[in-house]
């Protein structure tokens, strides 16, 4: 299950593309495609590397808590494809 | 221009659908494309979706390819698949794949293997960012030959030895299937897993050269469903390019994002800039614009009144009525097209047999009659050593031909008239 | 295989709901 109370980031050599649904990330060394279905779900990827929990994250952008299993399947699904990684102590917040 | 799904009023939060649905509305930029180099080709495959063969004098410069990879660029479109005819044999090929790699859009390139010498291998094992798609069409000589000419299949295994030898694994082995070569699907998962490659197969369609050769390379339909279910057991290990959509209506939808992409995620860029909605529709009913054209590549994405009409929803027209709609979604539009069927109705290859229907009454592949002849390609670039084919006139009119290269009826043709207005056919069955 | 239909079934009723879904940059058709 995802822990979405640790730290998290976007890979570096993920794209990130806005869309009017949402947006579309492409791993360049995987060549895997993801797409994000809604804008909040893009906000709190976008900021995932501003807030000390992927927790944080989703509650700074709006998701209520009832919410927030869906949220963690979905940041779930793009840690296993290495979209996301978790944020060591030493990395940078921005 | 590309619009949003609903929004609840008052959260920032869509509803998501299924992705299908929001595709088929289109994008701001298409997720991938292809992009056809040069219409040169060392080989005359029979089949070939391009009609390649010679070089076009007014083919994009060295520059103008370079600027075409800035927009893609800037559009943030991830991936090309650059093909041809045979882009190898472009003098700046290296150099063009290098330019799109450092400018983040990765690269992946179709080749019969001529150019793929150890040299090359070595190359491409040492970058990330570029990948290979190995044509071959037959497991055997044989087969394989028989389409894309004497000495290619040799040609594609040297290719396949060379980038093993290299350590370059995962690269694909592409195939179209055809009448000739479903029987020999082990053997080419065989060959794809001894070169450490992926297999893909794809679907052949009525467009360009393969529009004279459809009508006896084309699945039957027990071929079809047995494809299908190799398909379904095969799962994610064997690459399809989303071409099998239409046989959705088999069972489960393979993967993939099962609809018809063009104009709304992909397009092809040509040899000489001309944008088409989709690699197998090259014709002029499909044609979006130019590169050279004010405002570029982008321009023409974003405003052309072609693919604004392709994104407009889906309303399924004679296919509407049919339970399997929503799996196969009509099939494939430049199928359609290139048998004369009317682009809302059935696809000719459905596998419910409402496209078989649909081309009977329509007076089949042969067609004459009437003056209503099938669609041909508007462009042309194969081998001269035969009689150019012909083309439509200014006024649009499509004279009524023999056609020459329309090989025999078979008791298995599906229409009444198939080898009605059969002429002699050349040795090889194509140039 | 029926199970690897039924699987590929049952992900397409409930993908809608999935705020996250990926693809295979193969997945596109009228890409060669």
């Amino acid at each position: 299950m995802f822990d979405l109370d640790r730290a998290w980031q976007v890979d570096h050599r993920v794209s990130m593309r806005p869309e009017p649904f949402g947006a579309l990330l492409y791993h360049f060394g995987t060549r895997r495609l993801s797409f994000l279905k809604n804008q909040t779900v893009l906000a709190v990827v976008r900021s995932l590397a501003d807030h000390p929990s992927a927790r944080v994250a989703c509650l700074a952008n709006g998701v209520a808590e009832g919410e927030l299993p869906a949220y963690a399947r979905a940041l779930a699904a793009l840690a296993d494809s290495h979209m996301i990684t978790e944020r060591r102590s030493h990395d940078s917040g921005a | 221009m590309t619009l949003a799904p609903d929004v609840a009023p008052g959260s920032g939060v869509t509803r998501p659908g299924r992705l299908t649905d929001l595709f088929q509305l289109g994008l701001d930029a298409p997720i991938c494309l292809t992009w056809e180099l040069t219409y040169a080709c060392n080989l005359s495959c029979v089949h070939c979706l391009s009609s390649s063969g010679r070089r076009d004098p007014r083919e994009l410069t060295t520059d103008e390819c370079k600027a075409v990879i800035d927009t893609l660029e800037r559009m943030q479109v991830f991936y090309v698949n650059i093909g041809g005819g045979e882009p190898t044999v472009r003098p700046d090929f290296w150099e063009l794949v290098d330019y799109a790699t450092a400018h983040h859009v990765g690269v992946k390139f179709s080749t019969n293997g001529v150019r793929l010498d150890a040299a090359a291998a070595a190359r491409l094992a040492a970058s990330d960012y570029v990948d290979v798609q190995i044509s071959l069409d037959g497991a055997t000589r044989e087969v394989n030959d028989a389409v894309r000419g004497p000495g290619s299949y040799d040609m594609a295994m040297r290719a396949m030895g060379n980038l093993r030898a290299a350590g370059f694994t995962g690269f694909k082995l592409s195939v179209v299937m055809t009448r000739q070569n479903i029987p020999q699907i082990d053997a080419f998962k065989s060959i794809a897993d001894e070169y450490g490659a992926q297999l893909r197969l794809t679907r052949l369609r009525p467009s360009g050269r393969g529009a004279d050769v459809w009508d006896e390379l084309h699945p039957l339909p027990a071929q079809q469903k047995e494809l299908y279910d190799w398909l379904v057991a095969h799962g994610e290990q064997v690459l399809t390019g989303d071409s099998f959509f239409h046989l959705s209506a088999f069972g489960s939808a393979l993967p993939g994002l099962n609809l018809c992409g063009a104009g709304r995620v992909v397009c092809l860029i040509d040899p000489v800039g001309d944008v088409y909605a989709c690699p197998f529709a090259i014709h002029e009913n499909f044609l979006a614009g130019n590169v050279r054209d004010a405002g570029g590549f982008e321009s023409v994405w974003k405003t052309s009144s072609l693919f604004n009409d392709l994104r407009k929803p889906d309303t399924g027209g004679a296919c509407k009525s049919c339970g399997f709609y929503d799996s196969c979604r009509g099939g494939c539009m430049a199928a359609k097209f290139f048998t004369g069927l009317p682009l809302d109705g059935p696809d000719p290859e459905c596998v419910r047999g409402y496209g078989e229907t649909a081309l009977a009454s329509a007076g089949g592949l042969a067609g004459g009659l009437a003056g209503t002849a099938v669609p041909r390609p508007s462009v042309d670039h194969s081998h001269r050593t035969a009689p150019a084919r012909p083309r439509a006139t200014a006024g649009g009119a499509v004279p009524v031909t023999i056609a020459r290269r329309r090989p025999p009826a078979h008791d298995c043709d599906e229409s009444p008239l198939a080898g009605f207005a059969a002429g002699p056919r050349s040795a090889t069955g194509c140039c | 295989m029926p199970e690897i239909g039924h699987e590929a079934e049952t992900e397409a009723l409930t993908s809608d709901e999935l705020l996250v879904e990926e693809v295979s940059i193969d997945g596109m058709c009228g890409v060669y």
